[in-house]
């Protein structure tokens, strides 16, 4: 037998791909000009970005940060022989007012310090597997620390109001042992109540008569700008998800009267216009609550906002119920678990794993929402650039100020959207 | 936990209406501060400073009263009011006064229950064309597309004006003061029409404010002015006369830089002397003591200046007195005697 094989016994060397496939020709081969339609559709594309470009580059690049009004800054552009270009000196002047608003400048730390610490009390909740465990803790203090920081007063009155849990935990363990589970209940619930009506406060002045800790009051007046915005936003997110979630189970729930409850909640709220709410916690609540009364209006803007943030959350976590199928639920009955065991363990975890595009959503939904409360004279970025245009100095200044707000809800936004998608990411169980 | 906040605000507000509201003055007196109604940013007449503070025209007003009252020109609560907002604003008490560019109207003052004081500047609506247009007067303006702020009084003039003079026109609705900024450089309307105070403040922000002219017919009348709450007339005596005290000061030559040496001892105008309260007790019959005008007038000197400063011929807003000269020089300026 000869040597002779009619089979290659050793493979060819690859080749490399010829270069209209590959690389940065190849991509542009595939992706731009694979045809006469979409090569004519390229074109056509890359004129107009470059004509807006060339449009939008010198505007944006005028040289009038230091431009102290906008006559100033219409002699810069002309010195520097443009045609136009955007006055940036609106926003050199004006942007430690459009981010804090009337806060009193001797206490702008606190604000900072309220932001830097909202991340540490997100942290175990958002990356909980690089965070030590113990952190949870401070994410339970914090909704008590941040009213405190950004409002000020007496450290003593959110203590008390925390004291208050306390006093309902013990409460419930004492009559739990004497009397049992339902009189248990119904008598902490009633000491939480009469702790924070009538004696928390009391308590707490008393305590700080002998031990003072006080930061200086701002009032919700001096709130504004973009600080304000994310006062709002910030506290009705956080309030608005579980409350949502007791609204969509509520809504399946068989008892008719909560059922009833929640449907007629979250009809309610999803048949008005957020404005309207405004305008209702804004004007009516006045009417209707006796002359002299204090009941803080950003308090009141803030209830307004959760409320209709929760009714759309809840509409958003059903849709995840109801994608589950139904031997998740059948599964957790044969398993023996009673409701909320299965609700934790097997139904929730699912349910909001599919929701939270939905979810995210609702929150940067809400986040921009925020912005309607200068509809009713709250002065949010939105409401700061019409105080500032009516500046003598900056009257006629439009899209610069739009620009650079625009510029920072993006960046909130933004990075909500970006953290959704990790989060999917990282909950994504199927291959 | 929110909602608990929420009941536990509507038990204390029950509680709190069992003490029945005393006069306002007293109210204000306890509290230490003015909540003052502005606008939410008028050029001019209300706006923050770079630093928060609150200038303008009408901030003058609110200035003066919590000066004469508390005696600290610095102890006002500042509360922006939108055109919608600021009626039930004042009706509910969240705020003392409104100074905020209110046109006194019939239905205002007797429907809504309120009370104007007195009036701080006489406006009028007025038209605001590019010289392009080649127009003179408004009653050439047949067929013209006019940007018009909907929802305003201005709006009902505009209609009532050209039917009585049997033209016609097509409105552009607008929004904001800015928008119709916007909207008149860029030509979607041949006519912007507002108060004339406005339509100078606008103008004068414009890259070539010499391309436009205000049209010399004025074809409403706009007195604004602060106003309270009908039923305290004490504290509307209050603010009436420290507007009062402003523009009498104003014709009695009393000004910031002299009102120091003037209150010092009694002089020889006997109208002076009640009024700065070296004599008589007309501080006393107010509520007030003997000094509250010397603090109102201190604050930002008398109406003229208090005119200059802020919208005079010398700013960028650039008004004449016009109208708002005292009467001694032609104007509607006028204030009844302090005896």
């Amino acid at each position: 037998m000869s040597d002779v094989s009619f089979v290659r016994t050793e493979m060819q060397p690859e080749k490399t791909p010829p270069a209209s496939t590959v690389g940065i020709i190849g991509w542009a081969h595939h992706r731009l000009f694979s045809s006469y339609l979409n090569s004519a559709i390229t074109v056509i594309a890359l004129y107009l970005i470059f004509m807006l470009l060339k449009g939008l580059i010198p505007w944006i690049f005028s040289p009038t940060w230091s431009a102290a009004s906008l006559g100033e800054c219409r002699e810069m552009i002309a010195a520097a022989g443009h045609e136009e270009g955007a006055c940036w000196g609106v926003i050199r002047d004006r942007w430690i007012q459009i981010i804090f608003g009337f806060y009193p400048v001797e206490y702008y730390w606190r604000p900072i310090v309220t932001f830097l610490l909202l991340f540490v009390a997100l942290a175990p909740v958002l990356f909980s597997e690089y965070t030590p465990p113990k952190l949870i803790w401070f994410t339970g203090i914090f909704p008590f620390l941040m009213p405190w920081l950004l409002w000020g007063g007496s450290i003593w009155t959110p203590l008390m109001i925390m004291a208050g849990f306390a006093i309902c935990y013990f409460a419930f363990k004492a009559i739990d042992a004497a009397a049992g589970t339902i009189p248990a209940l119904i008598g902490s619930v009633l000491a939480l109540i009469v702790w924070w009506l009538f004696l928390a406060s009391p308590v707490a002045s008393a305590i700080n008569n002998i031990i003072p800790i006080e930061l200086g009051g701002v009032e919700s007046r001096n709130f504004g700008g973009l600080m304000l915005s994310l006062t709002i936003g910030v506290v009705a997110i956080a309030i608005s998800l579980p409350l949502g979630i007791v609204l969509a189970l509520g809504r399946q729930s068989h008892l008719p009267i909560v059922r009833m409850m929640c449907v007629g909640f979250i009809e309610f709220i999803r048949g008005v216009p957020l404005i309207t709410l405004l305008f209702v916690a804004s004007t009516l609540l006045n009417i209707f609550l006796p002359p002299g009364t204090n009941f803080d209006i950003i308090l009141r803007v803030i209830i307004m906002a959760t409320l209709f943030s929760a009714a759309y959350m809840a509409e958003v976590i059903r849709g995840g119920l109801a994608a589950l199928p139904k031997g998740q639920y059948e599964g957790a009955d044969s398993l023996g678990l009673n409701y909320w065991q299965s609700q934790r363990l097997i139904i929730m975890p699912q349910a909001l794993k599919i929701s939270i595009p939905g979810i995210v959503s609702s929150f940067i939904g809400l986040f921009k929402d925020t912005t309607l409360v200068s509809i009713i004279g709250l002065l949010d970025p939105i409401g700061l650039s019409n105080a500032i245009r009516a500046d003598t100095a900056w009257t006629g200044i439009v899209w610069e100020l739009y620009g650079f707000i625009a510029l920072l809800f993006w960046v909130f936004c933004f990075s909500m959207s970006r953290y959704s998608m990790y989060l999917e990411r990282k909950l994504k169980t199927t291959n | 936990m929110k909602k608990t906040v929420f009941f536990s605000a509507l038990t204390l507000a029950g509680l709190a209406a069992g003490a029945a509201t005393a006069g306002t003055l007293d109210d204000v007196k306890a509290r230490g501060k003015l909540n003052c109604g502005v606008s939410t940013g008028v050029i001019g007449f209300a706006a923050p400073d770079a630093n928060g503070v609150w200038q303008g025209f009408d901030v003058g007003v609110c200035r003066a009263v919590a000066a004469a009252v508390l005696g600290d020109q610095n102890a006002i609560e500042f509360v922006p009011t939108t055109g919608k907002t600021r009626f039930t604003a004042l009706a509910s008490g969240e705020i003392d006064m409104l100074a905020r560019n209110t046109t006194w109207t019939y239905s205002r003052d007797v429907d809504l229950k309120f009370t104007f004081v007195g009036v701080n500047y006489y406006d009028g609506q007025g038209f605001l064309v590019p010289k392009s247009l080649g127009v003179s007067s408004a009653t050439e303006l047949d067929g013209a597309t006019v940007c018009i702020q909907t929802g305003t009084t201005t709006e009902l003039n505009l209609a009532d004006y050209f039917r009585a003079n049997n033209m016609s026109y097509e409105p552009v609705p607008i929004e904001t003061n800015a928008e119709a900024q916007q909207q008149f450089l860029a030509g979607a309307c041949d006519v912007f029409t507002t108060d004339a105070s406005g339509l100078a403040a606008t103008r004068s922000a414009f890259e070539k404010p010499g391309d436009y002219v205000l049209l010399p017919e004025i074809i409403s009348k706009e007195p604004l002015g602060p106003l309270v709450r009908h039923g305290d007339d004490q504290w509307g005596d209050v603010v009436r006369w420290t507007l009062n005290a402003l523009i009498s000061a104003e014709e009695l030559g009393v000004n910031s830089a002299n009102i120091a040496e003037l209150a010092a001892a009694a002089g020889n105008n006997p109208e002076i002397n009640r009024m700065l309260g070296t004599e008589g007790n007309l501080g006393e019959m107010l509520g007030l003591d003997a000094d509250w005008a010397v603090r109102a007038i201190s604050v930002g000197g008398n109406y003229g200046e208090l005119f200059e400063k802020n919208i005079g011929e010398n700013t960028p807003v650039g008004l004449a007195r016009g109208l708002n000269a005292q009467w001694t020089n032609g104007g509607l300026i006028y204030s009844p005697p302090f005896r």
